[in-house]
């Protein structure tokens, strides 16, 4: 079973967020990592790039497949994990801390009500997976 | 595997070749060369004698795999069998000995190849006109959007989305957005079609094209193809086939007939000629006649009984490639087009799906079919229940080696979980299929019983389980002492 940590938000694309104010820190969550297999390569987008909810924000690569990393909410990037760049594979050996992607200053907070919480997200993999 | 690399084997001063005396006045490459075209230090090239390289050669060759040698169930998607008497037409002299610049009047047999290759795959494929131009799949699906993107401008409309459905092929996206097009998704629905409601909402006066394969990458044929066009006309955007699975439905219906406007070919998936190592490929693209005046030149044309390359085409993208095309691969096609005939071409399609049908159903009680439909010319399937022994798609396949298969396409299409795509075409007999079965029947059984054996196989090929991930993370891409 998927590791699905409480204080953190979810989207259908499979996507956790930690709101903090007026930023959030976004990455992919373990059910994610797991389902790419062994991540090889991350494309992450420029500090100040700014993003609509449902845009692609990068895209993460694996021995299986390329897939785009969406954002579930609307907002301007202040910082990236530069981490990543030279090892990806912390996206699969901690998905939810060392492996953070980037963190948004957000334009629309609101935005934060359509995320799942851990208990949706949970339901919704039982349901599509 | 005990096969030494060719500089492992190099011993100095070790020669296969004996260079004649040298009979021209000697002089100092650098006097010839600009300095920053050369090398400092010496290339470290293998010195072997004629034999042992012949012996290394011939060695990795005979480790190589292909459906010369067994099943494959990559299907047309990489390559379909290739008749030999293609590769026959293709070395006829009168093919070989011409010469791109020679005059029109002195290759008129190759021009009426041609020609008559865009006629018929005009017919096949429901449009009106042909270029054969294109490179392969993905430049032909560039040429098309190309194309499309002329064509808006010259009507004067700006528009900026293109929309591929999730089932989409890499390239389709990729080329969207080469183009300079916005790409926007759509969901597939639970009978793995384009999500009807999905495409509504998606389609607007900024939609420029709409990018589908059909029957779609799941194998399943889009059964609202016509409400699809319907709907993407209405706004006024195009609707283009990616032409990758069009050996599932050959003289039984066209994109033209289901309402596409732009088309592109790959003559090495459909009409059977070589491609990787064996190509180049060729990816022709057919258009509807409102499209026709944007093709790229040359166009081969028929006037009088004579033919001649149309370069006079005022709206034309302009050249894509040089010269007219992968030329001898369009002699292999042509060949494989007259040899089927208009019946064979559409007994071909038939036999592909009914080959991956009748695979299906012999696996149906083994592997999950996530959707419970008959399938073209390809199906998809997952594995049920070995998640928890930790068995995954990926060692299924690496045991597939063992048995003398190579593996079907694994984890694509990326919206079925560990899947595997199986597209057997239509050349393989009911024994090869029902000896397939049999042996994925047999794998399941041991995944379930002795994990550790699918977990470790392959077992006796001439390399076991390669570092995948090593070698995409750190690649080495030449040889270094």
């Amino acid at each position: 079973m998927a590791n699905i940590p409480g204080e953190l938000k979810y989207s259908k694309e499979h996507e956790w967020v930690k709101v903090d104010g007026g930023r959030a820190v976004i990455g992919i969550t373990d059910y994610a990592q797991d389902s790419l297999g062994d991540i090889v390569f991350v494309e992450l987008p420029n500090v100040g790039d700014t993003f609509e909810a449902g845009d692609t924000l990068g895209v993460v690569e694996s021995v299986k497949a390329a897939s785009d990393i969406y954002t579930p909410l609307s907002g301007k990037v202040v910082e990236i994990n530069r981490e990543l760049e030279d090892s990806p594979e912390v996206i699969n050996e901690d998905p939810y801390e060392k492996g953070w992607m980037v963190v948004l200053e957000l334009s629309d907070p609101s935005q934060v009500e359509n995320l799942l919480s851990k208990e949706e997200y949970e339901q919704f993999l039982e349901e599509n997976a | 595997m005990n096969e030494r690399l060719i500089f492992e084997l190099s011993r100095p001063g070790r020669q296969g070749v004996m260079p004649p005396k040298n009979d021209v006045p000697k002089k100092d490459v650098r006097s010839l060369l600009p300095s920053d075209m050369l090398r400092e230090d010496e290339p470290q090239l293998p010195e072997v004698s004629e034999l042992d390289t012949v012996r290394h050669y011939t060695r990795l060759s005979r480790m190589n795999y292909g459906v010369d040698v067994g099943f494959y169930p990559l299907g047309s998607c990489t390559m379909k069998y290739n008749p030999k008497v293609c590769e026959d037409a293709a070395n006829l002299p009168g093919f070989t000995r011409i010469h791109p610049y020679q005059p029109e009047e002195t290759v008129q047999g190759a021009l009426e190849l041609m020609y008559d290759t865009q006629q018929y795959l005009a017919e096949i494929t429901g449009m009106d006109a042909v270029s054969l131009q294109p490179a392969a799949g993905a430049h032909g699906e560039l040429t098309g959007l190309l194309i499309i993107k002329a064509y808006l401008k010259h009507k004067g409309e700006k528009r900026t989305k293109v929309i591929v459905p999730d089932s989409a092929h890499g390239t389709n996206p990729a080329t969207a957005a080469l183009t300079g097009f916005k790409v926007v998704e759509v969901k597939s629905d639970q009978r793995g079609n384009v999500d009807i409601e999905a495409l509504k909402e998606a389609v607007d006066e900024e939609t420029a094209a709409l990018m589908l394969t059909n029957p779609n990458t799941l194998g399943l044929f889009e059964e609202n193809i016509v409400q699809i066009a319907e709907i993407v006309h209405n706004a006024g955007g195009l609707l283009y086939y990616d032409g990758a699975n069009m050996n599932a439905i050959m003289g039984i219906t066209s994109p033209g007939n289901m309402g596409f406007d732009v088309v592109h070919l790959n003559l090495h998936k459909t009409f059977s000629t070589p491609h990787g190592g064996g190509g180049p490929g060729s990816g022709p693209v057919g258009v509807k006649a409102e499209l026709e005046p944007f093709l790229p030149s040359p166009v081969v044309v028929k006037e009088n009984d004579v033919y001649r390359l149309d370069y006079h085409r005022p709206l034309s993208i302009g050249k894509v490639r040089s010269f007219y095309a992968s030329f001898g691969v369009i002699v292999k096609a042509y060949t494989y087009l007259i040899s089927q005939g208009g019946c064979g071409l559409k007994s071909v399609s038939e036999h592909a799906v009914l080959n991956a049908n009748y695979l299906m159903h012999r696996l149906a009680g083994h592997l999950n079919i996530p959707y419970d439909r008959r399938c073209m010319h390809e199906f998809v399937c997952n594995p049920r229940g070995l998640k928890e022994k930790g068995v995954r798609t990926l060692d299924l396949a690496k045991r597939m080696l063992d048995y003398g298969y190579h593996p079907p396409t694994v984890y694509f299409p990326l919206i079925v979980e560990e899947v595997m795509m199986v597209e057997p075409t239509e050349t393989e007999s009911k024994e090869t299929l029902d000896k397939f079965a049999d042996s994925v029947i047999e794998i399941l059984k041991e995944a379930a019983e002795d994990p550790e054996k699918i977990l470790t196989a392959p077992h006796d090929t001439p390399v076991g389980r390669l570092d995948e991930v090593n070698a995409a993370r750190k690649p080495v891409l030449r040889y270094i002492k």
